[in-house]
């Protein structure tokens, strides 16, 4: 944290000399200390999963969901501050609106990944504004078929096979990179999914999470849909049972 | 005989769209008419849109031009913006759109024919209000009246590209022949996953049809004509 107290770090639209803007880096900060977020990309699908973090006991088990579809064949995954996330969620579900409007058909991922970076980029601009904390994994299915992209504070979008932000990021990419996601159906990955945000969970520090899943796939009609009640509890089973037996070696 | 040359011009029009196993044919006459002045005897009513999207025009010339100038220009900041080729029916839909909003003011109705690689040949007409409707096969114009009825017994589901365009080129001469606002040559283009083919029927190469006279090279050829005038 050299940058502190140099001055160069309250203002996003002042470079620092080595040329770095750190109002960015620290919106990138929240976002890292946020609970996992994971999507992959599977043979017939997207599969994306989130490590809720529950705050507050009281909270009423599938609120401040961090999972929402912006069209019929996408959705979008949440990491940092939810609030921010909900803001991105909603300039993405306009522009899909609109884009349809327009022209018909709904819009090509690709194309909604490219305007939702836009909207992102376009608040590290203005000194009145600032970043969104969060980064946003973005998931759907259009007539190129599944795609996966991810959209971090700086603006920037990349398109995956596997992507995962929040703090357990680094041991979570570790872990997709061991699947086979091309041979892989979303009924196994939903699987995979939840062993991994199981298996990234850190107990000592963060007790209590919900598990959040959702796909955009074959079996879901190409729609963006919460993972079904049963195929949920499944793989959650599937994923204590991973890490018991993970304890026992 | 009171002849308003001062009329818009107007395309007293026959167009057509057939879908065939694996494209589309589209044709139109070439008769463009400033009231009962036949303005321009060799227009051309089949408009390219983009390299795989053609759309034939009717009713106000001015109207249908200024429709199918923007949407040209619309579609090729889409396919700029989306670096793909733009489909069939984002084309009809944009038309639609200008169609529906200036509903008061716009005299045109449009058949939208083309090619793209997800849906194949796909033919779209877009009447008077503004309406899309994706049809096997669309006719349109003044000249169409004539035709509902040949069409119901000529088209079939599944022609080859020569059947379908030998179909189109007879509707056409056919309505030429009963329509006063039709007339001229026939015009195709046929759009498949090849490209674009672009054919020329001129008017002495049409069958005659019934009651219809054997064309004249010269009017000296009536004037001299010993029957039935100058008797």
């Amino acid at each position: 944290m050299s940058n502190i107290g140099t001055g160069y770090d309250l203002s996003v639209t002042t470079f620092s000399p080595d040329g770095r803007v750190f109002q960015i880096e620290y919106a990138a900060k929240a976002v890292d200390n946020s609970g996992t977020v994971i999507g992959i990309k599977c043979k017939d699908g997207i599969v994306m999963g989130v490590e809720k973090l529950i705050t507050s006991k009281m909270m009423l088990p599938g609120s401040n969901r961090r999972i929402h579809s912006v069209h019929r064949h996408s959705g979008m995954a949440v990491a940092g501050l939810a609030a921010d996330g909900r803001q991105i969620v909603a300039r993405a579900k306009s522009e899909a609106t609109s884009y349809e409007k327009t022209y018909g058909e709904p819009i090509p991922i690709k194309e909604l990944a490219e305007r939702v970076a836009s909207y992102v980029h376009l608040c590290t601009l203005y000194w009145w504004l600032r970043p969104f904390g969060c980064g946003v994994i973005l998931g759907g299915y259009d007539r190129d078929g599944p795609q996966l992209y991810m959209v971090e504070p700086s603006g920037v979008s990349y398109r995956y096979f596997g992507a995962a932000i929040g703090k357990g990021r680094q041991a979570a990419k570790t872990e997709i990179e061991k699947l086979k996601l091309s041979e892989m159906t979303c009924r196994e990955g939903v699987i995979e999914v939840a062993k991994i945000i199981y298996g990234v969970h850190d107990e000592a520090k963060d007790k209590a999470f919900e598990l959040e899943l959702s796909w955009v796939c074959d079996e879901s009609n190409r729609l963006h849909q919460k993972v079904p009640e049963d195929l949920l509890e499944q793989a959650k089973t599937a994923a204590k049972a991973a890490l018991e037996e993970m304890d026992a070696d | 005989m009171d002849l308003n040359f001062n009329a818009p011009h107007s395309m007293g029009t026959t167009i057509v769209g057939v879908t065939y196993n694996g494209g589309v044919v589209l044709g139109a006459d070439s008769r463009t008419s400033t009231g009962v002045y036949v303005a321009n005897r060799a227009s051309d009513k089949i408009t390219q849109l983009t390299d795989n999207v053609y759309v034939c025009r009717s009713g106000s010339a001015a109207d249908s031009q200024i429709v199918s100038d923007y949407v040209r220009y619309f579609l090729h900041q889409h396919t700029i913006q989306l670096g793909q080729p733009a489909t069939v029916k984002v084309a009809a839909n944009l038309i639609r759109l200008l169609s529906y909003s200036n509903k008061n003011m716009l005299e045109t109705g449009l058949i939208v024919g083309g090619w793209d690689k997800y849906v194949g040949g796909k033919i779209y007409s877009v009447p008077l209000g503004g309406t899309i409707l994706e049809q096997p096969f669309a006719i349109g114009g003044s000249g169409s009246a004539y035709l509902y009825g040949f069409f119901d017994q000529a088209w079939k589901e599944g022609m080859t590209k020569d059947e379908a365009e030998k179909l189109v080129v007879k509707a056409v001469s056919l309505a030429i022949a009963r329509d006063g606002a039709s007339g001229g040559v026939v015009r195709t283009v046929i759009i498949d996953s090849e490209g674009v083919t672009r054919n020329f029927y001129p008017g002495e190469t049409h069958p005659l049809w019934h009651e219809e006279l054997e064309p004249t090279t010269s009017l000296l050829d009536i004037l001299s004509a010993p029957e039935p005038m100058n008797t």
